[in-house]
């Protein structure tokens, strides 16, 4: 079996599932069902924390191979099977994705009010999904739950949104299935090709060259839409803008991630030699991205625009670290990786804080609100610092590790995520202070209550996790050393192998 | 020369006798016997797919009639559909006046047809069965009679219909003239040595093109939009699945028994209907506000996928065009219930808007239209992502790239307007409830629904049916 004596993953997969379905036999008054629905979820969602907890103790650091395995025929004459187990890449994802949700939850307590079942039971479909996906480790397994993802967050958008949700829902879930169908092409040549789609045996699998870059651009079609990397990430903007704050969290915390995690997983290991041709696509891609829309960013008069195009900056970062291939590149990556999926999704809540109480996400709105509501200029400093890489705080390690691991490659490389850190720092800190400090311009901003109870239980342990990871980064590094290692191990040991082949 | 055995074809033979003495006993009482004639049907239905649960494996009746695993495959499918088509007009007819038990009666000898074709062995049993079932159709497309509208659509289906016929019964002369034969165990005989004359092949395109406007394939579809939009709603229903599902299989044991070794002929066919169909069923259900145009541009699209598997000529290929076959169906049917209960202040609905807000007030079919749409989309878990699965493998380890490459830009054009109609139900503010909806559709969309969701924990057993019946016709 595994290490915890019974199918973990599974059960923390699929245990939303489970009280997404207790929340749907929910019969009643309209209130008694929103009651209902939200502890229901809210506590479906906390024993899913609390298990996946054991895959945080019962991990062992040491190893690079999969761990708390399982498996199950599904298709057998396929080769398809039902294959579960997670690695140093994957393991803090889950957990990422099971501390967000409750506080997802939380979060809408209050401001969803509408069609608070269905709501509640989308959040647990995609947590279920989520979780899904990092712990799948077979190819088909993966894209199902990859793409299933999409259905529960086209809906929150369009449904709970703002203005323009319908525009932005049907925008974020075409771009995301065009580029996801391109690589179920790529999967199923793969499948017709090595006979079978389980993961760890595709890894010991070499490609053929010429399959190798064809198979590479299918795999990015898919993976740099959902990063996004620059020149597809305009569905971004809109969905972050249009989501409701929940939906912004999870869709920054976790769903940005599946792209790099895509990336990670499958590009790099199993196709070497075409990763290391795109490199330098990818880092002039990523440079782009990290100056162009800082740049952007400064511009914006909205607030959830602004830390929409942060994102797409700060995931710039991470998509240059993983193709540094180097262990610090790599290890940097997931840090980031890790720390914006805390930072960010903070910063959206704070957000919706204060859209919560004015409505608005227009900057010039705000102005003051550092005199009015000093515990949120605390809580929101302390997310913009962290944003900015401040050393100390959540966002420094993995920076600094990526432009290290850049630097072994490329000082030029370096010096662009370098710009990024400086014009990260420009545009946080000038949204910062417009919307903190200065004077109280609008008379209704007086009369704005700082954090309720509900809030502070939400942000206290995002506010414990972002500086446990700057100040004590490698409880987080460790588990994947191992890995990004043998990773790092294996793609020179496969290019060395191409490189004799060549000569 | 195979004996008589005739015994082997009681499936067809009990349901023929069935729909007699139903038609006999509908027409004797003074009332209206529309329910106890639907019921009636519905029974000699489950009795005949025991039957055909249990039939055995052979030839009869000098060699026109073959039962064997995909047979089987396909009956099953075909009743099953054909029962749920039964089911869904139950309500809706008794509203809209044409609560008729002909209607029920007419279904059964249509479905009859349908089994013939499915086991037809021979050219001129093909015919017969095509012919029982599509006579029967024309009658039920205009079965609204004092609606205009229906009867254009089955004066327009019986037109285009006899001309298809037509082309059918010429290229079946042709082949018969140039191989000797109509019998399609003789005709694989004649047609192995390798030597294919022109004339032959001509007769091939023109069967084919017979069978093309059954299954409303590029460039014979031009009766379906009409067709779907005109006729009443749970006509149009069964048209779209249990019809399809038999055409396809006939088109299937045609291509892959006698004319198999004419693969690299009509496979070139195929795949422009195939290209054309997945084409035409994504650009041009873009526009339309009708739900039933809707929807019979999307199982135009839905052709072009399922062909996609026929136009690779593998087994795998086949096989996944089986799948697809019995999971469209089914989804297809979960569809049509719905839009067989949009119904407001007694009117029955058929506009894309006339969805609008349902999320809110029908909470529970709004979920499964939704369902269903993802499905008929493709997106997993749901049931039309392993149909869509199974036939671009097919692409795939065939090499036929353009084709998958079409049917994957076709799945994003498509699945705009299948998230359109979801935009509508959930994210549109709709203005009165719809009517209260009768029990009956509501099981079949509940069921309908659950076998969509559910498919991916079972899909091993249906994909091994699929594999044994396949066998059989190309084995």
């Amino acid at each position: 079996m595994n290490a915890a004596g019974f199918p973990i993953l599974s059960l923390v997969t699929f245990l939303p599932l489970a009280g997404a379905l207790v929340i749907m036999l929910v019969r009643g008054e309209d209130e008694v069902v929103a009651r209902n629905a939200r502890w229901t979820a809210l506590w479906a969602s906390l024993i899913t924390l609390a298990l996946s907890l054991l895959l945080w103790t019962g991990f062992d650091q040491t190893t690079a191979e999969f761990q708390f395995v399982e498996q199950a025929a599904w298709l057998p004459e396929f080769g398809v099977g039902y294959h579960m187990g997670v690695d140093g890449i994957s393991v803090l994802f889950i957990l990422l994705s099971t501390i967000l949700t409750p506080l997802c939850i939380l979060a809408s307590w209050e401001s969803v009010t509408t069609r608070v079942r269905e709501y509640m039971v989308a959040f647990l479909v995609l947590e279920s999904m989520m979780i899904g996906m990092f712990a799948a480790l077979d190819f088909v397994l993966f894209y199902i739950f990859f793409e299933a993802v999409l259905i529960p967050m086209f809906l929150i958008i369009g449904i709970w949104g703002g203005g323009r949700r319908v525009y932005a829902a049907l925008k974020f879930f075409l771009y995301t299935l065009a580029g996801s169908l391109l690589m179920l092409l790529a999967i199923l040549a793969v499948w017709y090709e090595a006979g079978t789609t389980d993961i760890p045996t595709l890894m010991q699998t070499a490609f053929s060259p010429r399959m190798q870059f064809w198979l590479f651009l299918a795999f990015f079609a898919s993976f740099a839409v959902k990063v996004p990397m620059w020149p597809v990430h305009t569905w971004l903007p809109d969905a972050h803008v249009e989501a409701p704050t929940a939906g912004s969290v999870i869709l920054a915390g976790v769903l940005l991630k599946m792209g790099a995690y895509g990336f990670l997983r499958f590009s790099l290991p199993l196709l070497p030699q075409a990763s290391a041709d795109f490199a330098p696509l990818i880092f002039a891609l990523s440079i782009i991205a990290v100056i162009y829309t800082s740049l952007v960013a400064l511009a914006q008069e909205d607030m959830k625009k602004l830390i929409a195009y942060s994102s797409i900056a700060h995931m710039g970062i991470v998509t240059l670290g993983i193709f540094t291939f180097t262990a610090q590149g790599l290890s940097g990556a997931l840090f980031t990786m890790l720390s914006h999926g805390v930072v960010s999704g903070a910063l959206f809540l704070c957000v919706g804080v204060l859209y919560d109480r004015v409505h608005s996400r227009e900057i010039a709105r705000y102005g003051g609100v550092a005199k009015i509501m000093p515990a949120y200029a605390l809580v929101f400093m302390v997310f913009t610092m962290a944003s900015v890489a401040l050393p100390g705080l959540a966002g420094f390690p993995g920076e600094l590790l990526v432009i290290v691991g850049a630097f072994k490659v490329n000082p030029w490389v370096a010096l662009g995520a370098c710009m990024g850190m400086i014009l990260g720092a420009a545009y946080a800190l000038y949204l910062y202070r417009r919307v903190i400090f200065g004077k109280i311009v609008r008379e209704d901003l007086k009369a704005l209550l700082d954090l309720s109870p509900r809030e502070y239980a939400t942000f206290a342990p995002l506010i414990l996790l972002t500086i446990w990871m700057g100040v004590y980064p490698s409880s987080f590094l460790n588990f994947f050393e191992a890995t990004v290692a043998a990773l790092v191990a294996r793609h020179e040991a496969a290019l060395g192998a191409a490189r004799l082949a060549g000569m | 020369m195979s004996p008589m055995n005739w015994t082997l074809a009681t499936p067809e033979i009990v349901l023929g006798i069935a729909g007699l003495l139903i038609l006999a006993a509908g027409v004797i009482p003074k009332k209206e016997t529309f329910f106890p004639v639907s019921m009636a049907v519905i029974g000699a239905f489950v009795l005949t797919a025991v039957l055909v649960i249990g039939q055995g494996e052979g030839t009869a009746f000098l060699g026109q009639y073959v039962s064997d695993a995909f047979s089987r495959f396909a009956k099953v499918l075909i009743l099953l559909g054909a029962a749920l088509g039964v089911v869904l007009s139950l309500d809706f007819n008794e509203k809209a006046g044409i609560g008729r038990f002909e209607y029920a009666v007419l279904m059964l000898f249509a479905t009859t047809g349908m089994l013939v074709m499915v086991s037809a062995n021979d050219l001129m049993s093909l015919y017969i069965g095509l012919e029982l079932l599509s006579l029967s159709l024309y009658v039920i497309a205009a079965f609204d009679r004092d609606n205009p509208r229906s009867a254009e659509a089955g004066l327009k289906y019986f037109v285009l219909g006899a001309l298809a016929s037509g082309l059918l019964l010429y290229g079946s002369s042709l082949v018969y003239g140039f191989a000797g034969s109509t019998n399609f165990d003789r005709l694989a005989d004649a047609l192995g040595g390798g030597t294919t004359s022109l004339g032959l092949v001509v007769g091939l395109v023109f069967v084919l093109a017979g069978l093309c406007f059954k299954i409303s394939a590029v460039p014979f579809h031009m009766w379906t939009p009409d067709v779907y939009e005109g006729a009443p709603t749970p006509v149009t229903a069964f048209f779209a699945t249990a019809p399809k599902v038999a055409a396809i299989a006939l088109l299937m044991r045609v291509l892959a028994g006698p004319f198999g070794d004419l693969a690299a002929q009509w496979s070139q066919v195929i795949w422009v209907a195939s290209v054309g169909s997945m084409l035409l069923g994504a650009f041009a259900a873009i526009g339309q506000r009708n739900i039933k145009r809707l929807m019979a541009y999307s199982s135009i699209g839905h052709i072009g996928y399922a062909l996609m598997g026929v136009a690779v000529a593998s087994d795998i290929g086949l096989r996944g065009v089986l799948v697809y076959m019995a999971i469209y169906m089914v989804t297809s049917i979960g569809t049509f219930a719905v839009l067989v209960a949009m119904r407001r202040n007694g009117r029955a609905l058929e506009e894309v808007d006339d969805l609008a807000g349902i999320g809110r007030t029908d909470p529970a079919m709004a979920m499964w239209m939704a369902v269903f749409m993802f499905s008929m989309a493709g997106i997993p878990p749901l049931a039309g992502f392993f149909g869509k699965l199974y036939v671009f493998l097919a692409a795939v380890q065939g090499g036929y790239w353009v084709l998958a490459a079409v049917g994957i830009g076709t799945s994003v054009v498509a699945t705009y307007y299948y998230l359109r109609i979801v935009k509508v139900m959930y994210f549109d503010t709709g203005t009165a409830p719809l009517d209260a909806r009768p029990a009956g559709l509501t099981v079949v969309m509940g069921a309908t629904g659950i076998a969509t969701v559910l498919f991916f924990l079972f899909p091993a057993p249906i994909i091994a049916a699929a594999e044994v019946a396949i066998t059989a016709i190309a084995g």
